[in-house]
């Protein structure tokens, strides 16, 4: 900028018209270029749910409404329904958010008011870098790891003392497999807590420090100003940040792929086997060849887990925009 | 508050008046639960690095023994004949730098639009919507549509099908950087250079992103992370090959498919395999995870 000589600007004067026509010429290009490509990501969204639309449109076809609450798999008979991997799905998402969120809470909690400065830090780098572990890593984890310890000491435990009850008994019932909807709910609740534990942080450190202080000054503990003015002041951002982390367990794929079992029916056990959309797609796509019904019917499933993961994103956006403008 | 003129000592508070007992077992239980909270607080970041550091000595436990020379040199072969990982590795670098290459020019000037154009307009708040929900739609949908526009059309799986889901997941995140950097930087540069008589496209070019290219590098460094890792899409788009071929036409082999296959074999040498490169490509993408936080914080 220094290097602008002075004497020039005022020479330069009468040539401006010339070079604001040149600049004209490449504002127009650029800007042209950025809202292309802002275009683009509204096409690509438009053509996702299109062409999963269109792919899915002979199963759609072939079984009407009844393909969302079939509980049906045949392919020998060529019977598809997606009542099972529906049910797989948003059981597993709700039961990994269960036990997700807790943790996170406390996470998100110690790292923004017990931690000690020092720690805070490599702490929460961790914490953001087991969120960067790939999909695939946690799934090979969780079927050479946790699933024997399932299958060995947890199952059998819970089995032997929950299982026994009336009622709750039920859900925890069955041969103890390590595999099967509950261990795939377990893998999704490591795999999105680091999310949701990060955005709880984030939208903690919001809270202006003079409200914290003012409940510290009347001599409410740290849990107090926790629960009754940090939570209450970013209650929607929370809920926002849950949101994300639904829609991530709601869509993955590779980690559940491995512990889940694959099984198209409904078991009353959370330890049996099942499915998720994500995972039958994974799971069952080597099988299908092209035009076949079975593919449409994968690729129906795959509309409808846009569906539902869309709209659980954009209720979470929804719900962070507040934190997202501030 | 100092003088109290009424008999009783704990007549300022208001309400009810309360005995001295009552209020220390309150305060004592508001002590406990706090304390109880705390503990339960601590016990649950320690579980959450107990996971990280749980995956990471699983994978150099049954990873570290695996790595050799021949891992590198070695294409991948039938078990129990000594193959490596050297068509996958290849195969991933190949994918994974051109879809970087492809999305970030236009994940770039998505970022751009959003930061320096679109203002509050309806259809900038639209985009940066959208691209937000691209960011966390699940992966495997991006492959399913991919297979629907490139492999089922044009006859088969490919590495150029690869490259284009992968491409899709990049945009987003360099977008999402892009934004959040240029929007960090202060008016008055812009208004600096316009005031120079810059046109408003060099004014981006020449200093709003080389003000902020290490959010950007930042930003890059993340999705190649992020989609260095990625197996869904790539199940339905490169499909994997077990043979060398540098033919992007052609299915394309990759290390986190390679992985998924060779963890689900019953062959001992194959899961070790796959144990290997499951440590290498953690130690990739978590390597560039640090790279980028240091870039970032070596602006700060």
């Amino acid at each position: 900028m220094a290097q602008v000589a002075v004497p020039e600007t005022l020479e330069a004067a009468p040539a401006r018209p010339t070079t604001r026509r040149g600049s004209g010429t490449g504002d127009a290009v650029f800007a042209f270029l950025c809202r292309a490509s802002a275009a683009l990501v509204l096409v690509l969204l438009g053509a996702i749910i299109v062409e999963l639309f269109i792919g899915g449109l002979p199963a759609f076809r072939a079984f009407g409404a009844a393909f969302v609450s079939s509980t049906e798999w045949d392919p020998v008979q060529e019977i598809y329904g997606a009542g099972v991997p529906i049910y797989g799905t948003i059981l597993t998402a709700i039961l990994a958010l269960l036990l997700a969120v807790p943790v996170a809470f406390g996470i998100a909690f110690f790292l923004t008011e017990l931690a000690p400065e020092w720690m805070r830090g490599p702490v929460g780098t961790a914490i953001e870098l087991l969120a960067a572990v790939p999909s695939i890593i946690f799934g090979m984890w969780g079927f050479f790891v946790i699933v024997p310890v399932m299958a060995g000491t947890i199952q059998p435990a819970i089995i032997d003392t929950i299982g026994e009850l009336p009622l709750v008994g039920s859900l925890f019932q069955g041969p103890p497999f390590g595999t099967g909807l509950f261990t795939a709910a377990l893998i999704l609740a490591i795999m999105v807590l680091p999310f949701i534990a990060a955005t709880m942080r984030d939208v903690f450190l919001q809270v202006p420090g003079v409200y914290k202080e003012s409940a510290y000054g009347l001599g409410s503990t740290r849990w107090e100003v926790m629960r009754k003015v940090v939570l209450p002041y970013t209650r929607v951002s929370v809920v926002g940040g849950i949101m994300l982390g639904l829609g991530r367990a709601l869509g993955e794929t590779m980690a559940v792929t491995f512990v889940i079992g694959n099984a198209n029916r409904i078991t009353p056990s959370l330890f049996g086997p099942g499915n998720t959309i994500a995972s039958i797609v994974a799971l069952e796509f080597g099988e299908s060849g092209a035009g076949s019904l079975k593919l449409s019917a994968l690729l129906a499933l795959g509309f409808l887990l846009f569906v539902i993961s869309f709209a659980v994103l954009a209720l979470s956006r929804w719900l962070l925009r507040s934190r997202l403008k501030g | 508050m100092s003088a109290t003129t009424s008999p009783m000592p704990q007549s300022s508070v208001p309400g009810r008046a309360k005995d001295r007992a009552t209020s220390e077992a309150l305060g004592r239980r508001r002590a406990r639960a706090d304390a109880i909270v705390r503990v339960l607080c601590t016990i649950a970041t320690i579980l959450g690095l107990f996971f990280l550091a749980s995956i990471l000595l699983t994978l150099v436990i049954r990873g570290a023994g695996g790595i050799s020379l021949s891992v590198f040199t070695n294409v991948t072969r039938p078990p129990g004949s000594h193959g490596g990982l050297l068509n996958p590795i290849i195969g991933s670098l190949i994918q994974v730098f051109l879809a970087t290459l492809v999305g970030t020019p236009i994940g770039m000037l998505v970022g751009t639009y959003l930061a320096e154009y679109a203002g509050e307009s309806r259809f900038g708040q639209v985009v940066r919507f959208v691209s937000d929900v691209l960011l966390s739609a699940p992966s495997i949908l991006i492959g399913l549509f991919v297979y629907q526009i490139l492999v089922l059309p044009f006859g088969g799986f490919s590495g150029w099908a690869g490259i284009v889901a992968l491409a899709i997941i990049v945009i987003p995140v360099v977008v999402r950087t892009t934004e959040d950097m240029l929007r960090l930087l202060p008016n008055t540069l812009r208004e600096a250079v316009i005031g120079l008589g810059a046109p408003k496209w060099k004014m981006i070019v020449l200093v709003c992103w080389r003000a902020a290219v290490s959010g950007i590098i930042t930003g890059v460094l993340l999705a190649v992370a992020r989609v260095a890792g990625e197996t869904a899409p790539l199940l339905f788009t490169s499909l994997g090959n077990l043979n060398w071929s540098l033919n992007l036409s052609q299915p394309m082999s990759s290390l986190p498919i390679t992985i998924y296959s060779y963890a689900g074999s019953p062959y001992e040498d194959w899961i070790t395999l796959a144990w290997t490169g499951a440590l290498i490509i953690t130690l990739g993408v978590l390597g560039l995870n640090i790279a980028a936080r240091s870039v970032l914080r070596a602006r700060r």
